[in-house]
């Protein structure tokens, strides 16, 4: 449904390289996250595959059609959803959908199954202007507005940022419930708790694609002894298990400390972190998430 | 993490008495009929890692406003770093730094340009200035970047340049509005470094965010609903008052009813 | 006084930096300067005149030679039919059209005065008026030489007629080329921003991702501005006919029409501008500054084109004010016809089509 071959974009005198050499394929029907942080290449590798920007090299193609030479038909069927929800802020929720619906020859009526589950949860709000909407309001209505005239791909780029997390679960809830119609989805986020929800991702980070797999093989791929260490001070902790010579990589992860040993040593670092003096300890072992991959393939890299 | 009484790296009390830093009173915001921000009460103890939670709209923006000095409050009391929030608005702002995502350097500005330049609104003398700034670019790591502008730099970076200028005037605390946002996993950590840091040397940091696992990374949290602050307490101790396995699951619990938003 | 410092550092800073505005701000006024020295001027010279001598004799000869020798003047042709007065007059390119009765010496050697008729294009009364005193000047002139040699001094009368705004009313002139300044700025900016503004929000993106036609995307902005200022325009004319008494020689629907052109015309100048600019700062700075002062000086109705430099007057004729400007005087005022004004509304047509296709071609369909 969308294939990216060696896929690449500079930008400026210096050719900075945003997109490098990027393959992937995402099937029909599939729900496909891109992961990735701010400045990763996610918008442009979006805005490349919605013919709104042209490659420097490599290839793609949407349904088929090569997004430079058929960029036309591209544009007539798929959805896009840009970053930062972009909507008419002057025109009320209703006509904004209408207005996107016209523009797509078809009307609200028509698609209105589609939106359905969505839209009732804007519905009382259907003669407020876009700009008064919330948040989450915004981005459901945008999300309505893409796909009111049944596109086969929908795009939608980084939907749930700056959204609180009540929110931003809902809209994964409206993405999963939407894959059962069969449209394909790609979408793109910097939240890695959200990679979960996807039937398969691709991690990127300057440019390049660090691993391309489920969600579940690419945590099963992890390779090493990843423990959780809960300590009375994270900070203090933190500082031992960095100096602690078996520690392939530590950070904090919310309540707990991850570290990746060398070996499958844990009984080791319980006795050294004992004698260090860290108080209140627990160790067990880690559930790796998504996260925990991402961080141990960026290894010693730069940090950008 | 550290328990209420807040302990330096060593693990001994900074000071038994618990030194309050913010101490608000039912302090309230209205606009016209809309009660934004509706009585809430917290206090917040020097070198404290505070996480300030809740949805959007919830009023956190509104309560942050009026905690920096930005904006008066409707009703309530609250002294800010010793300094009352109705009449040492000037002294509140002297004394506090801030960072938000929105905004934070100068994108046409160098590095060392933004930091003379926050370095003499502060009001700190030229020689001041000169030291901080080696300080915190030998910290950070940018000694190459020290002439480039601030706009060409990665997001991470500019974080974590944005937070130093925060602090480089030695403040009580320091408000971040959601400061790691789209930051990569390993530069967040980074940034949280900067911040325990900041901590151990007896700043308080008041942070919101909306990555629960952050809300782990701090001494307390609170979470504000529809107006008024729903829960606060220590991470630990909320998830046993909620049963819940995770902070993002307290989170949903409480603002899952919420009527309001934004 | 150290924070001020600091503040003015930062500030010299971004005002450095920002190659785009600082071109804006120090190019600008020197085009301007410049361009105003060397148009600024009240004076009238060459004006383009014609005679209508029914006599043919020597002194009126003698005259002719004089106002042919001033700088004053440029005699286009020199006539004996009175009935190509007003054709010459209508074609817009004669200010002043000065007639010699019949028997003109004999009058004056037997009468010892006569009269020479001096009829000007009052549209524009600031230019009748010097070009008439320029006239009288010179017969003045020539009167007190040929007194020396008399006794009894002679006295040639100039009998001035003012046509088209025999009151001199500065009205005829003023609300015609406000008519034009405001339409211009108004349609200008109003486009000029509006599709900069989308480009700005992001909503742009959506609709290049979309079957939406560039060229729908340009005529749906435009024509809620034509249709507001179709009403501007029609306020504009009902106060200056019941307020200002302006009269309306002329067809009202044909002077709708022309001016719903000119509307078009500033339209699509507003469309083009919003093409090919980023953001609505730089459109609002060019639609406000780059065509205000043009269209003030070049439209004719505060400084004589005619007396500019060449080049200038070259670039006049792209500045569609001018035309329109001609167009309202030649029907509000002269109460002239489309059959005299067709040219002019063809050059407006003119730069409509070639704006609309320019923008049409500019218009990127890609995000850069």
């Amino acid at each position: 449904m969308i294939e990216l071959n060696e896929l690449t974009k500079t930008y400026g005198k210096e050719k900075k390289v945003a997109v490098d050499r990027v393959s992937f394929s995402v099937s029909r029907g599939e729900l496909f996250g891109l992961i990735g942080p701010d400045g990763a290449g996610k918008t442009s590798i979006f805005r490349i595959l919605t013919t709104l920007l042209l490659p420097d090299g490599g290839t793609a193609a949407v349904d088929g059609h090569d997004i430079v030479k058929d960029y036309r038909a591209i544009r007539n069927t798929v959805g896009y959803m840009p970053g930062k929800f972009s909507l008419y802020q002057d025109l009320t929720v209703r006509e904004n959908l209408n207005f996107f619906a016209t523009v797509f020859g078809t009307t609200i009526e028509e698609n209105y199954d589609l939106i359905k589950d969505i839209y009732v949860q804007i519905e009382r709000f259907s003669d407020r202007r876009a700009g008064k909407l919330s948040g989450g309001m915004k981005q459901k209505l945008a999300l309505c507005c893409a796909l009111i005239h049944k596109p086969t791909v929908l795009f939608l780029d980084e939907p749930t940022t700056g959204v609180d997390p009540v929110s931003r679960r809902e809209f994964w809830d409206m993405l999963k419930r939407l894959k059962e119609q069969a449209i394909t989805i790609l979408v793109s986020t910097p939240y890695m708790d959200e990679a979960t929800r996807c039937d398969r991702i691709a991690l990127i980070q300057a440019g390049q694609i660090l691993a391309i797999d489920t969600p579940g093989n690419i945590t099963a791929s992890y390779g090493d002894t990843l423990l959780a260490v809960k300590a009375s001070n994270m900070h203090i902790l933190l500082k031992a298990l960095s100096a602690y010579s078996g520690t392939l990589n530590s950070y904090a992860f919310g309540e707990y400390a991850h570290v990746a040993l060398r070996n499958n040593q844990s009984e080791a670092l319980e006795q050294w972190l004992l004698d260090a003096g860290i108080e209140g300890l627990q160790i067990r072992s880690a559930q790796v998430t998504v996260e925990d991959v991402f961080i141990k393939l960026l290894g010693n890299r730069a940090t950008v | 993490m550290e328990k209420v009484n807040p302990t330096n790296a060593n693990g001994t009390s900074l000071n038994p008495e618990k030194e309050t830093v913010i101490e608000a009173r039912e302090l309230t915001k209205r606009f016209g009929d809309f009660i934004a921000t509706n009585a809430i009460t917290l206090d917040v103890y020097r070198g404290e890692i505070f996480g300030f939670l809740g949805a959007n709209g919830a009023g956190k923006t509104t309560a942050m406003r009026m905690l920096c000095g930005l904006s008066v409050p409707t009703s309530g009391t609250a002294i800010i770093a010793g300094y009352d929030v109705y009449r040492q608005r000037e002294l509140i702002k002297k004394h506090i730094g801030y960072m938000s995502q929105k905004f934070s350097l100068y994108d046409d500005l160098t590095v060392r340009e933004n930091i003379q330049f926050f370095g003499g609104i502060y009001g700190l003398t030229n020689a001041q200035i000169k030291d901080k700034s080696q300080e915190l670019i030998a910290r950070l790591g940018l000694e190459k970047e020290a002439a480039r502008l601030v706009g060409t730099l990665p997001l991470g970076w500019k974080q974590k340049l944005a937070f130093s200028v925060a602090i480089l005037h030695d403040p009580r605390i320091v408000f971040l509005d959601e400061p790691t946002g789209g930051v990569d996993p390993v530069t967040r950590r980074q940034f949280w470094d900067l911040i325990y840091t900041a901590a151990d040397n007896g700043v308080t940091v008041f942070v919101t965010t909306h990555y629960m696992d952050e809300a782990e990374y701090c001494n307390r949290i609170s979470i504000m609903v529809d107006g008024r602050i729903e829960a606060l307490d220590e991470p630990q101790r909320l998830k046993e008052q909620f049963s819940a396995e995770s902070m993002e699951e307290v989170f949903y619990t409480l603002a899952r009813g919420a009527r309001r938003s934004d | 006084m150290k924070r001020f410092a600091t503040f003015l550092r930062k500030e010299f800073a971004h005002v450095l930096r920002d190659r785009k505005t600082l071109l804006i701000l120090f190019g600008m006024p020197i085009v301007q300067i410049l361009i105003f020295g060397f148009a600024l001027t009240n004076e009238v010279t060459n004006a383009r005149i014609v005679i209508v001598d029914q006599s043919n004799d020597p002194m009126t000869r003698k005259i002719i030679d004089r106002l042919e020798a001033s700088r004053y003047f440029d005699i286009g042709e020199t006539v004996s039919d009175p009935a190509l007065i007003e054709p010459s007059f209508r074609s817009g390119k004669t200010k002043l059209v000065v007639v010699f009765p019949s028997g003109f010496e004999q009058r004056l050697a037997h009468e010892n005065t006569a009269q020479v008729q001096v009829l000007a294009d009052a549209s524009d009364p600031n230019t009748a008026t010097t070009l008439t005193n320029y006239v009288s000047f010179v017969l003045q002139d020539f009167q007190q030489e040929l007194s020396l040699t008399t006794a009894v001094p002679y006295n040639i009368r100039p009998e001035v007629r003012m046509l088209y705004n025999p009151q001199l009313k500065g009205v005829h002139n003023f609300v015609p080329g406000v008519m034009a300044l405001v339409l211009m700025l108004v349609c200008v900016m109003m486009t000029a921003v509006s599709i900069v503004r989308e480009k700005e929000m992001g909503t742009m993106e959506i609709l290049l991702v979309s079957p939406f036609q560039p060229l729908m995307v340009m005529v749906s902005k435009a024509v809620p501005y034509l249709l507001l200022s179709i009403i501007n325009v029609i306020t504009i004319l009902l106060l200056s006919v019941f307020v200002l008494h302006l009269p309306v020689n002329g067809s009202v629907p044909l002077l709708m029409a022309e001016s719903i052109l000119f509307i078009i015309t500033c339209l699509t100048i507003g469309i083009f501008i919003s093409v090919k600019t980023d953001s609505q700062q730089v459109a609002m700075l060019i639609s406000l500054m780059g065509m205000m002062l043009p269209t003030i000086l070049f439209s004719g109705f505060m400084f004589p084109v005619e007396n500019m430099p060449i080049p200038l007057q070259v670039i006049s004729n792209i500045v569609p004010a001018k035309w329109y400007y001609i167009i309202v005087k030649a029907v509000m005022i002269k109460g002239l016809g489309f059959q005299d004004i067709w040219k002019e509304t063809l050059i407006l047509a003119c730069i409509t089509l070639f704006m609309m296709v320019m923008s049409l071609k500019n218009f990127k369909i890609r995000l850069t």
